[in-house]
């Protein structure tokens, strides 16, 4: 005899088993494929690996070894040039141009949908056509350079420093540590501006699109200015979209790869290595230079530990933003 | 007087739409140029680049169509494609519809552990990744390029908040006259969620024809190289011919365009509510 406790219980047992049968195809595969990769980093960051093979036990000593690895300073600060360079001008371009096509204009679809085609095309086709922009000698960028006077320019074969360059132009020379970023990864960031710059139109434009429109006329009503309209209505009604594109362009900018090795990538890392950033320094250190996939983890957990950090800092702030309203 | 008032808007938005289809124009135009016309430099007297090639060739898409398989690579990926698709499709309506739908212990906990993997860069379990394939044996094979992205956890998330908006009653009165579990899922929410399953289907589609990295890892031989890829060494090994890179790079981006321009409405609003998670 059972008793309608147990019965109780085992009628959850066969839920359970039943959803986990159901949940089974796609959970075995992300436990296999992606959870078990990541305990496998950790894992492996705390071990010497040469060639692909674990040598020795290395607890943090990796870690610490970071800290002195110029190398790594190097990919971090060009990184950090990257993300620096794409966001505010992201997040200001989509936001103006979006908020243009939210004025009741006529074809919004057909500019909706020419700023949003470099979204879904191909990086890799993306890079080819935009190295062969930038070529030196041949490219249609020198040839608008050279509309406005000035001299053509090596764009990503170029490793100097963008503010030594500006500088250099009314001769003054800069001390290298002022040189900001070289001009190649200043190229880069156009191209990537370029590219992701539609998504974040079409996120704003969906943002923009949910302000009731009472507030406007109301505004308008009270003989408010475009200026005061925008900065009294929209910037404050528009902050968790706000939020979201400056989080997530930043996030997905420290994980820049595919670019900087298709456009720069030989020379290595490009000119002088510029244009090295934290991914390629990571897929360098475990698949190009003698396979040390230990290392190699260590530095993509520091570039988690940021994207972590920046993820828990939206979840707060719109946590916050929630309370108010 | 509305019209006239808004010439500097469309001024501005005009300016801006050039200089996104500029690249593709220019791709388009070199790839119908003779390779001596390539090289000649931006007239500086003239101060401005030959838009129309002087004398259309269309020679450059035959030899770069030839020079490499890339009949083999389009193959690849849309052999790659449709088993991603397909798969990503059936395993997020099982999961979602279990995690939407039934009442197991630790329900919430598991969907925001798999939620929490999405934060997770690639760049700290593609090292992992290439271990556990080439202890699998499967690194230059299709199961390397298909069986991990049969799953997606957006795209789980994506339906089950799409299930969840249709009553439980349904799912009660379903059992009741004996349309079985399954049954409800195929004949009731499948039917009933269109819009999101395109959304996951162009999304995977997408991603599985512009993917990269993953595949440059995981193979090494032309036979199962996907486009992406074969693009990337053809460019690499042309050096200096650039109207035949062009001519590769069009006719690679040539079909996601095509399906971007029929579908553009949801391509577009399948990213702007992406966007709109918590």
């Amino acid at each position: 005899m059972s008793s309608p406790g147990s019965q109780a219980r085992s009628k959850r047992f066969r839920e359970l088993f039943r959803a986990l049968a159901y949940i089974a195809p796609a959970g075995t595969i992300i436990i296999v494929f992606r959870v078990l990769p990541i305990i496998a980093a950790f894992a492996v960051s705390f071990y010497y690996v040469m060639m692909g093979k674990i040598v020795g036990f290395s607890g943090l000593s990796q870690y610490w070894m970071l800290l002195s690895d110029s190398e790594f300073w190097n990919a971090l600060v060009n990184t950090s040039y990257f993300v620096i360079g794409t966001v505010p001008v992201s997040l200001f371009l989509s936001l103006f141009i979006a908020v243009l096509l939210n004025q009741k204009i006529r074809a919004l679809g057909a500019y909706r949908t020419v700023y949003f085609l470099p979204v879904v095309t191909s990086l890799v086709a993306v890079a080819i056509v935009w190295k062969w922009i930038y070529h030196p000698r041949l490219g249609l960028l020198n040839s608008f350079v050279g509309l406005i006077g000035l001299n053509p320019l090596m764009w990503l074969e170029e490793p100097e420093g963008i503010f030594s360059l500006l500088a250099g132009r009314v001769g003054l020379s800069l001390p290298r540590w002022m040189g900001g970023p070289s001009l190649a990864l200043v190229a880069l960031t156009i191209t990537n501006l370029w590219r992701g710059i539609g998504y974040n139109i079409v996120i704003f434009l969906a943002g923009l699109q949910n302000i009731p429109n009472e507030y406007y006329e109301a505004a308008k009503i009270d003989g408010a200015g475009r200026t005061q309209t925008f900065w009294k209505i929209t910037w404050p009604l528009i902050s968790p979209t706000t939020f979201y594109v400056v989080i997530m362009t930043t996030i997905v900018s420290f994980q820049v790869f595919t670019l900087v090795y298709l456009m720069t990538g030989s020379p290595v890392g490009g000119p002088l290595g510029t244009t090295k950033v934290l991914v390629y320094y990571i897929f360098e250190k475990a698949f190009e230079s003698g396979g040390d996939m230990g290392y190699a983890s260590c530095v993509a957990l520091v570039l988690f530990a940021i994207v972590l950090t920046l993820t828990l800092v939206q979840r707060k702030l719109i946590e916050k933003r929630v309370h108010y309203s | 007087m509305r019209i006239l008032r808004k010439i500097p808007i469309h001024v501005i938005l005009i300016v801006g739409a050039l200089s996104m289809v500029m690249p593709f124009i220019w791709m388009v135009s070199t790839s119908l140029k003779s390779p001596q016309e390539t090289f000649i430099p931006p007239d500086l007297t003239r101060l401005r680049p030959t838009w129309i090639p002087n004398q259309v060739i269309l020679t450059n898409y035959i030899e770069a169509w030839h020079e490499v398989p890339f009949p083999r690579y389009f193959l690849n990926t849309i052999f790659i494609a449709i088993s991603i698709v397909t798969g990503v499709i059936i395993t997020s309506c099982l999961a979602a519809y279990a995690f939407a739908k039934f009442d197991f212990p630790g329900r919430e906990t598991l969907f925001i552990f798999f939620l929490s993997m999405m934060i997770v860069p690639q760049a700290v379990y593609l090292v992992p990744s290439f271990i556990i394939m080439s202890k699998l044996g499967w690194v230059d094979t299709y199961m390397a390029m298909t069986v991990p992205w049969l799953a997606q956890i957006f795209s789980i998330f994506l339906l089950r908040q799409q299930f969840r908006t249709i009553p439980d009653d349904y799912y009660d009165a379903a059992l009741i006259d004996g349309c079985g579990r399954m049954g409800f899922l195929w004949r009731v929410l499948v039917p009933l969620s269109k819009p999101t399953l395109i959304t996951i289907g162009l999304f995977a589609l997408l991603g599985s024809w512009n993917s990269f990295i993953w595949p440059l890892i995981m193979t090494n031989s032309d036979k199962l190289r996907p486009i992406q890829v074969g693009l990337s060494y053809f460019a690499q090994e042309q050096g200096t011919e650039y109207g035949l890179m062009m001519a590769a790079a069009t006719f690679c981006v040539a079909p996601i365009v095509v399906i971007y321009f029929i579908a553009q409405k949801q391509v577009i609003e399948s990213y702007a509510k992406s966007g709109i998670k918590g």
